[in-house]
């Protein structure tokens, strides 16, 4: 490993902890505590070395993230609490991410740069070249981020996030991360993309680019740093193909049940932590045990606090909340 | 006395220069064109786009998320259907993130016939915008109203859709904008670029002063007793000509209306018009099924049954695909002043 014990073991309780809420996640929705699931089970190993080597703040002196629904792992390791995430999930007026308007792990964190989590796949790739833009402008060392999947690579804004960092002199300052499952909802990449590694795409527009195992922890923060390294110093695009698995299927939409066959990285590194005595079978039931229990105790809060008044759809529609309220539905108190 | 696209010019001149833009961008935006009308010439933030219009909303989205207030153009209209969902996205940012990330920018888009523009350079875009919510939506008629909108909407918190009615970017108003020169000319030669070479060129502008209208504020064009026309952009001219004839030939008093924000409307100005004079007629040249006009009929039939004397009218374009080019076509698809008499003079004359 190319860092410190303490280093491992902290990846490791974030690993466990993202995949531990991630759980509690779907078991609300299978229990009616929550309307949908989509979340980020099986992609650990990347997106926690992602959320620690970010330059976390707000402004354009830091990162600009535009994530997408799968990087619970990111955003618990940039600080944010289990309690919140459920809160998201059970819709409560005091969820701080949209105020019970939004599915859950669709993340808004303005003191961070963490701009709204999107459903339409791949819009992300459009917003992103905006912030690249004043990123190119403001100089310093902070870099936009984007992340979307493999099957969003057919959407027309891959391309052109691709095309606008890349202009010659005036390339923009832009980590673009595919994290490749290999499907989209149920379709096989294979059976609508070409047989080619989509990082390949990044050396048709001069774009430094890789494909990496996401399953592993250690290639996937040496990748992320060396990444990260390029874009903040040279100011211009990077394309990282990431392979990761999907460990409970697309979303609650397919059953949200455990898949088959897919690598998990928190065995593998589990395992690796084990040949190293880093730590042993008991600490990782510590740990698991440990959120678990943090789990169980947020939700038991979350349950008891109230929904939003019907009232605010008509709050932060406009900074003025009177632009909006004509015409006012007949149905509602004012 | 400027034209339009000289206003829209000046206004983001004091945009860069005092309201902090930073980027007024687009297909050929920036030099050496300045834009297809020459909204942007000799704007030192303006710069090309790639031919990408989801990327130019993308970008703008971006840009205001990082508070740089932009101001972005789609080149017309009718390129502009391919980034709706990046316009329901800048719409609902603010709403979605529980009131975390503002959206401060500007989308300006070219509308409407009135240029032979044929089917893809005539679409009118008011009725699918309205359907997008968290933007104003504003529609200059008037060079002035072009200026002060424009500096209104780059000041304004929220994104600001500001249609162009491109038939009227060479049209100059009866008001002056504050400061400008007396005569057109000289404001021509202090502004305009030269033909050929422009690398040397710099525009020198006149000192103006902002009217700070308010969005969301209609203005009366012309003041009537008989029957209200409420309209918008480049119908405006059409209405209040129509008027003008109605005096004349048949003694009828039109109040005419020029509603300038679409999105959020001027209910007042509206209802008090139509409770003044029992009858209306709303006019604009967008496709009249799901017309924004008829949002406005719905709400006067509404809100002023009682104070109604006759049914009211809506005139608008007519269903078909596009605007065709040749000249029976285009005036069978849009309102001319003709319908415009006749439409009135049928509400006036109901009872």
């Amino acid at each position: 490993m190319p860092f410190s014990k303490e280093k491992q073991i902290k990846i490791h309780d974030l690993m466990v902890k993202a995949r531990l809420l991630e759980e509690r996640l779907i078991k609300m929705n299978k229990s009616g505590l929550g309307f949908f699931w989509i979340g980020g089970a099986g992609e650990e190993a990347f997106h926690v070395p992602l959320g620690m080597l970010i330059k976390k703040g707000e402004g354009l002196d830091y990162d600009f993230l535009h994530f997408h629904y799968r990087q619970s792992a990111t955003l618990l390791t940039l600080g944010v609490e289990m309690i919140d995430v459920i809160r998201q999930m059970h819709n409560t007026a005091a969820d701080p991410y949209s105020g019970g308007r939004n599915f859950v792990n669709h993340f808004a964190v303005k003191k961070w740069n963490v701009v709204n989590v999107t459903s339409p796949i791949e819009v992300q790739l459009a917003t992103c070249i905006g912030t690249g833009v004043a990123h190119r402008r403001h100089g310093g060392e902070g870099i936009t981020i984007v992340t979307g999947g493999d099957a969003g690579t057919a959407e027309g804004e891959f391309a052109s996030a691709l095309g606008w960092a890349s202009r010659k002199d005036r390339e923009l300052p832009i980590l673009n991360i595919v994290t490749d499952n290999r499907y989209g909802i149920s379709t096989p990449f294979a059976e609508v993309h070409c047989d080619r590694p989509i990082a390949e795409r990044g050396r048709a527009f001069g774009i430094e680019s890789a494909t990496i195992n996401g399953n592993d922890v250690a290639e996937s923060y040496a990748a992320i740093e060396k990444a990260m390294a390029y874009v903040r110093k040279k100011r211009k695009p990077y394309l990282l193909e990431v392979k990761v698995s999907r460990l409970y299927g697309h979303s609650s939409a397919s059953g949200a049940n455990w898949v088959e066959g897919e690598v998990d990285g928190i065995v593998e590194f589990e395992k690796k932590l084990k040949n190293a005595k880093i730590l042993g079978e008991d600490d990782f039931k510590k740990v698991r045990e440990k959120y678990e229990q943090e789990s169980i105790e947020a939700v038991k809060k979350v349950l008891k606090e109230p929904k939003p008044k019907p009232e605010v759809i008509f709050e932060h529609i406009f900074a003025d909340r009177k632009d909006a309220e004509i015409p006012w539905p007949p149905w509602l108190k004012k | 006395m400027a034209n339009m696209a000289q206003a829209i010019r000046m206004a983001l001149h004091i945009g860069e220069t005092e309201l902090g833009v930073k980027d007024v961008f687009g297909e050929d935006v920036g030099p050496p064109l300045g834009g297809v009308f020459t909204c942007t010439q000799g704007i030192k933030c303006a710069w090309n786009s790639p031919l990408d219009e989801r990327g130019i909303i993308g970008c703008a989205l971006g840009l205001a998320l990082a508070g740089q207030r932009p101001v972005a153009e789609i080149q017309f209209a009718d390129y502009i259907f391919n980034t709706i969902d990046l316009l329901k996205l800048c719409g609902n940012t603010r709403w979605v993130s529980n009131g975390q990330w503002p959206v401060q920018m500007v989308v300006m888009v070219p509308v409407g016939a009135g240029i032979h523009g044929s089917i893809y350079h005539s679409h009118s875009f008011e009725s699918v915008m309205t359907h997008l919510q968290g933007w104003k939506i504003v529609i200059p008629s008037t060079p002035l109203d072009a200026f002060g909108l424009m500096l209104s909407a780059i000041k304004d918190p929220n994104p600001v859709m500001y249609l162009i009615p491109k038939a009227l970017l060479r049209s100059r108003g009866e008001e002056k904008i504050p400061g400008e020169p007396e005569d057109p000319k000289e404001l021509n030669t202090m502004i305009d670029a030269p033909l050929g070479d422009r690398s040397k060129w710099k525009p020198v502008w006149p000192k103006l002063k902002d009217p700070n209208m308010l969005l969301g504020k209609a203005k009366i064009c012309l003041g009537g007793r008989d029957v209200s026309v409420i309209t918008y952009g480049r119908m405006v001219f059409k209405c209040v000509e129509a008027a003008q004839k109605l005096k004349e030939q048949d003694n009828i008093s039109v109040e005419v209306i020029d509603l300038r924000t679409l999105f959020p409307y001027d209910q007042e100005a509206i209802f008090d018009s139509v409770k003044k004079t029992g009858r209306v007629v709303v006019v604009n040249e967008d496709t009249e099924v799901t017309n924004y006009g008829e949002h406005i009929l719905r709400r006067i039939t509404e809100d002023c049954f009682y104070s109604l004397e006759a049914p009211p009218a809506l005139l608008a374009g007519a269903n078909v695909p596009g605007v065709g080019l040749a000249e029976p076509l285009e005036e069978a698809s849009v309102p001319q002043t003709s319908y415009i008499i006749d439409t009135v003079r049928r509400v006036v004359k109901q009872s």
